[in-house]
């Protein structure tokens, strides 16, 4: 058996290190070796989005990402969206629409609304709702989920 | 595949060397979107990793009046925001586009979409329409292969062991020259195409085509490009006759399977109605672009 590898990283602004296997995927990582389970696993297949995080910003899925690959790189989970006392605008909006039932989606949600309102902070319904096509709820059936998103987008344009 | 062994070249040619003197299965990764997933199924055989998104020649671009020269493993969320390659390849910035969600996108490129070799990838028909060819390094020098030659069945494609795609070229296209991608899924997005069409035209002033390249995806088991189609199509005006024909030769050009997506007679007629319709789309690219 090889060595584990001994990975340096900032998660949420945090500098990390982990030790991990080559085959190790971010989400193992995250979950298993830091017990940051906010990052839902869904499909493990980059269908579902449960597991949607950022590398240096940009969204992606973090079963389909290695854990050797985050050295150096700056990943944001939703452990970094908002504090323990504070929500985020974006949690807060999905609370007020009832945007969740079971809740495995929400995290991912959440993160993949944050990187769409950064990258657009004032989305049209359908360039919100392609954005967001790649996670899947399997409760709500999006419509709640749409409005606390564009919500959300409303609330922080007013309040910049 | 397990894999039990990372490493990340910072050259091309630290790349194809450690990809020549693996002494286990070796791959190369650009956003691993397919061979993570891979990796996982097929646990028994151990797998070295190479890592291409450390070199920078894999994830950068450059656009001269020559062309444009590609990294093949610059992610398609990274591409598709490039404004000057969409001013000149709107077709491909399509196909990328259509590829998996928001997050796939943030990983997957345009060089494991052609490496990959699925007959339904969809920046393989719009590579091909555009003329794009594939400079591949190979321990003993370089040599180039139109995109047309390179995929050779599913899942297969012409590079050796020990070979590595290193770039993905595709001319500039003339004023009048312009691309467009179609695909056909039964829902609006998150999907592989039951069917795809790349289309390019070049008209002159008074509208008439005088060149046209035209390639078909998910219809067959490669990517096929389509010279009867696009012969019908030059010396046109693109009107509904002349794009009616360019539909019907890639109706027969078409040998599609049925599956769980799409009858084959559904594909075959499908195939042309996007044709006709990337073709349209392509026209007033180009007309606009004069």
């Amino acid at each position: 058996m090889m060595a584990k590898l001994h990975i340096t990283t900032s998660i949420n602004g945090d500098a990390t290190e982990f030790l991990c296997e080559p085959h190790d995927t971010l989400l193992d990582v995250l979950r298993n070796d830091l017990q940051m389970t906010g990052t839902k696993e869904g499909c493990g297949s980059g269908d579902c989005g449960a597991c949607s995080v950022t590398v240096d910003g940009r969204l992606v899925c973090a079963c389909l990402v290695l854990g050797v690959e985050a050295e150096g790189r700056e990943i944001g989970t939703i452990e970094g969206v908002g504090d323990n006392d504070k929500l985020n605008v974006i949690q807060e909006k999905f609370l007020e629409h009832a945007a969740l039932q079971c809740g495995i989606c929400t995290p991912g949600l959440v993160v993949s609304t944050q990187a769409l309102l950064t990258l657009n902070p004032d989305p049209t319904e359908a360039e919100a709702r392609y954005f967001l096509a790649g996670n899947l709820c399997r409760c709500t059936g999006y419509d709640k989920i749409i409005r606390a998103v564009l919500d959300a987008a409303a609330t922080m344009k007013g309040a910049a | 595949m397990a894999v039990v062994d990372y490493q990340a070249p910072l050259s091309i040619k630290e790349a194809v060397t450690l990809l020549a003197g693996s002494d286990i299965k070796a791959k190369v990764m650009a956003g691993g979107t397919d061979l993570i997933i891979q990796s996982k199924s097929q646990a028994a055989e151990p797998l070295r990793i190479l890592d291409l998104k450390h070199i920078s020649e894999m994830m950068s671009y450059d656009i001269s009046d020559a062309g444009l020269s590609l990294g093949p493993a610059m992610c398609c969320a990274e591409f598709t925001a490039l404004d000057d390659v969409n001013a000149l390849y709107p077709g491909l910035v399509e196909a990328a586009y259509l590829i998996g969600s928001t997050q796939v996108q943030g990983r997957a490129s345009i060089g494991g979409n052609l490496c990959n070799s699925s007959p339904a990838a969809d920046t393989i028909p719009a590579l091909m329409a555009s003329r794009a060819e594939c400079v591949i390094h190979g321990v003993e020098g370089e040599r180039t292969v139109a995109v047309e030659d390179f995929v050779t069945g599913v899942g297969r494609n012409c590079m050796q062991p020990g070979e590595l795609l290193q770039s993905i070229w595709l001319p500039r296209p003339a004023a009048g020259t312009r691309d467009a991608y179609l695909r056909f899924i039964p829902r609006s997005e998150m999907d592989i195409a039951v069917a795809g069409a790349g289309v390019s035209v070049s008209i002159d002033a008074s509208g008439t085509c005088t060149a046209a390249r035209v390639a078909i995806g998910a219809v067959a088991p490669t990517a096929l490009l389509v010279p009867q189609a696009a012969a019908a199509l030059v010396g046109t005006q693109l009107d509904e006759s002349a794009l009616a024909q360019a539909a019907a030769a890639a109706s027969i050009a078409a040998s599609p399977i049925t599956d769980r997506r799409g009858t084959a007679d559904y594909r075959r007629q499908i195939v042309g109605v996007l044709v006709k319709r990337a073709a349209l789309i392509a026209k007033q690219r180009a007309q606009a672009s004069l």
